[in-house]
């Protein structure tokens, strides 16, 4: 078995190590279990394109390799999404879990100011956490009426783990003021943020901050899917039972699939590696859980759908593509992403469309873009030295 | 315990981290923001701190473009801020 992870460690976002502390209890057996000798695993790295049937170029530092495969699982997870408004360009202007992350690789968060900011549960966790290491919360603004959010509170009674979890980070957040139908309007600051002026209702106020961590809610990493030619419905992978995609020994598990958080994930993980390997009574046996956990995959979509006011924060000015800076103004009049690629390069640069995609999408409705390899950027090198046998390449030197 | 460092350079200053911590995070706790310029020249830093925005690029022992939040600070390694964008 080969594991490649795009990080320099093992555990993702939810179980990234902490600096200084220990692992998540959680993690410890999995990684344990991964020592083995029939398992290999290759971190900081990403699979680049796939260049024929059952093969994949990873990508790791400046090389590159072709790797074959039978069977293959894809766990690629979910992004933040992040939305325009004027002054999310500046410095210390972070997603909400991307400043988390941050605190756990390493940076000092005692006694700065923050601001989180967006939609969900991953504003709480990220505040929980930030606050756990000294820093001082100002508000968290969440998007969503505070009638949805109490919908889906009222809905944890019957989820005791999400509820305990909830009660959990409702205590550690003691005093932080939650604020619902709130977001930042703009942020402002000379080289990096100083204040974010926030809307409630009609009210308007700015709140001085080191750091504004804003995002609002997830995307799937659904690209590796894409470019496998794995059908797609409603920006998720479709799968059947067992995990399988619509592409013959290729699964699908978390986020990629539904918006679920860690637990459903989980189990959907282990079904697809018990049906991958040919384990499918194993894998049935997790049916139950996984039909329990994904009740909760709707409420979480319905509680966290962004306002349409939303639309209205960003300016002519406020540029959306930050790859090739293109502004809502450039963009606005095209009818179609495409045309608005081909004429204003919006999209086309270095995060080929992952960070402006599902904001078009929002403000526009603009289908994501096609896919097409290499889905990370990659050297020439990379590209080339794969491809061309030692001989040919010292006959040419 | 008091956790094991490791030295390097950011900009040609010695800086000196905790084990394991990212490069981004690295520069970040030092107070700088500004990583690059964007194309059109403003300072960006990073965004998503998962590798997927590409806003954290730095120099890394001469390798430009190299997203900070996705490689950890090692002993002797020199990290350059300021790239323009490709």
């Amino acid at each position: 078995m080969l594991l490649l992870d795009r990080r320099p460690h093992l555990g993702g976002n939810v179980w990234h190590p902490v600096l200084g502390g220990s692992r998540v209890p959680e993690a410890i057996p999995l990684l344990r279990r991964l020592d083995r000798p029939n398992v290999r695993i290759v971190t900081g790295a990403e699979v680049l394109d796939l260049p024929r049937s059952s093969t994949m170029l990873v990508g790791t530092d400046t090389t590159a390799e072709e790797v074959g495969y039978g069977q293959l699982v894809l766990a690629t997870g979910a992004r933040e999404r992040v939305l325009p408004f004027p002054g999310w360009t500046l410095p210390n202007v972070t997603g909400a879990g991307a400043l988390q992350l941050l605190a756990k690789s390493g940076l000092p968060v005692q006694g700065r100011a923050i601001v989180v900011a967006g939609s969900g549960p991953l504003l709480l966790a990220a505040a929980a956490y930030l606050r756990a290491q000294g820093a001082e919360i100002r508000l968290i603004a969440e998007q969503a009426p505070r009638r949805r959010v109490w919908r889906l509170a009222a809905g944890l009674v019957r989820e005791r783990d999400r509820l305990r979890q909830a009660l959990d980070l409702r205590r550690q957040l003691g005093g932080v003021p939650y604020r619902t139908g709130c977001w930042p309007v703009r942020a402002e600051g000379d080289g990096r943020v100083e204040r974010v002026v926030l809307r409630q209702g009609r009210h308007e106020w700015a709140e001085v901050c080191d750091f504004l961590a804003c995002g609002f809610h997830l995307v799937p990493n659904t690209e590796l899917a894409e470019l496998l030619g794995c059908r797609m419905r409603a920006g998720f992978v479709t799968v059947d039972g067992y995990q399988g995609t619509s592409i013959p020994g290729t699964y699908a598990a978390g986020e990629p699939v539904g918006i679920g958080g860690l637990e459903l994930a989980r189990v959907e993980g282990a079904i697809a590696g018990f049906a991958s390997t040919d384990q499918r009574e194993r894998a049935a046996d997790r049916f139950a859980e996984r039909r329990r956990l994904s009740r909760f995959r709707g409420a979480l979509d319905r509680a966290f759908q962004l306002s349409p006011q939303l639309r209205a924060v960003a300016t002519p000015e406020t540029i959306v593509c930050r790859c090739e800076d293109v502004r809502v103004g450039t963009v606005a009049p095209f009818r179609t992403g495409r045309e608005a690629r081909l004429q204003t390069r919006c999209g086309m640069g270095r995060c080929q469309g992952r960070v402006c995609g599902p904001a078009t999408e929002f403000l526009w409705g603009w289908n994501p873009r096609g896919i097409r390899p290499p889905i990370v950027p990659a050297t020439v090198e990379q590209l080339t030295r794969r491809a061309v046998p030692d001989a040919v390449s010292g006959a040419r030197s | 315990m008091r956790s094991e460092r490791v030295r390097l350079t950011l900009d040609g200053a010695p800086l000196v981290v905790p084990k394991g911590t990212s490069v981004a995070a690295a520069i970040l706790s030092t107070g700088i923001g500004r990583f690059r310029d964007s194309v059109g020249g403003e300072p960006r830093g990073p965004l998503c701190a998962m590798g997927t925005c590409f806003e954290c690029t730095v120099t890394v022992d001469g390798r430009p473009y190299v997203r900070s939040c996705l490689v950890e600070c090692v002993d002797g390694m020199e990290v350059a801020t300021h790239e323009r964008a490709p």
